[in-house]
């Protein structure tokens, strides 16, 4: 999984019907100390997610598809938790 | 997921079968601040998209996902057309 900022949400009236219900949102990868480290992607909310929380991305189709509950659909990262801290060892 | 422009359309008669019928665009990938980032690529459209939009696709086997038969040679689909992109950060 990656560690992501909620930077942001999107609106798309017209979208795929896996897309149904969802929220998308704007994430971008950053390190343990909250610096940006990546480009930021799209992702399903599956956490209550909301703008500036950190948060645990799962980018892989299969245990999206674990999640979701479905056999197959276009979905690839989604929110899994929301992280309340990170303790990096010396 | 990530986010991308549509610039232009691409037009291939003779094709691997599977992509028959399907609706190919050259898509811009861009970053969270909507700057253009990596090469430009091949998308198939699921949502009717057009020149100009400003979409998000899913890419690698869920792309495939996307299509109807599920079955088909592509890695990359646009899955929504974006409305408004509210970001929250930087």
């Amino acid at each position: 999984m990656k560690l992501c900022r909620v930077i942001g949400t999107a609106v798309a009236t017209a979208h795929h019907p896996a897309y149904d219900g969802h929220k998308v949102m704007l994430v971008r990868p950053e390190g343990p100390g909250g610096e940006p480290a990546g480009t930021g992607f799209i992702a399903v909310d599956h956490a209550q997610a909301g703008p500036g929380d950190r948060v645990l991305v799962l980018t892989e189709g299969n245990g999206v598809r674990q999640i979701l509950g479905k056999e197959a659909g276009p979905v690839r990262s989604i929110i899994v938790g929301i992280v309340d801290h990170v303790d990096v060892g010396p | 997921m990530y986010l991308g422009e549509v610039i232009g359309t691409v037009v291939a008669e003779r094709k691997a079968e599977g992509l028959t019928g399907a609706k190919l665009m050259l898509v811009q990938p861009l970053d969270e601040q909507r700057r253009a980032v990596g090469p430009r690529q091949v998308a198939v459209d699921t949502v009717r998209a057009g020149v100009g939009d400003f979409v998000y696709l899913v890419g690698s086997r869920e792309a495939a996902l996307a299509c109807d038969p599920t079955f088909v040679p592509v890695d990359a689909a646009i899955v929504g057309i974006i409305d408004d992109l509210h970001r929250t950060a930087p």
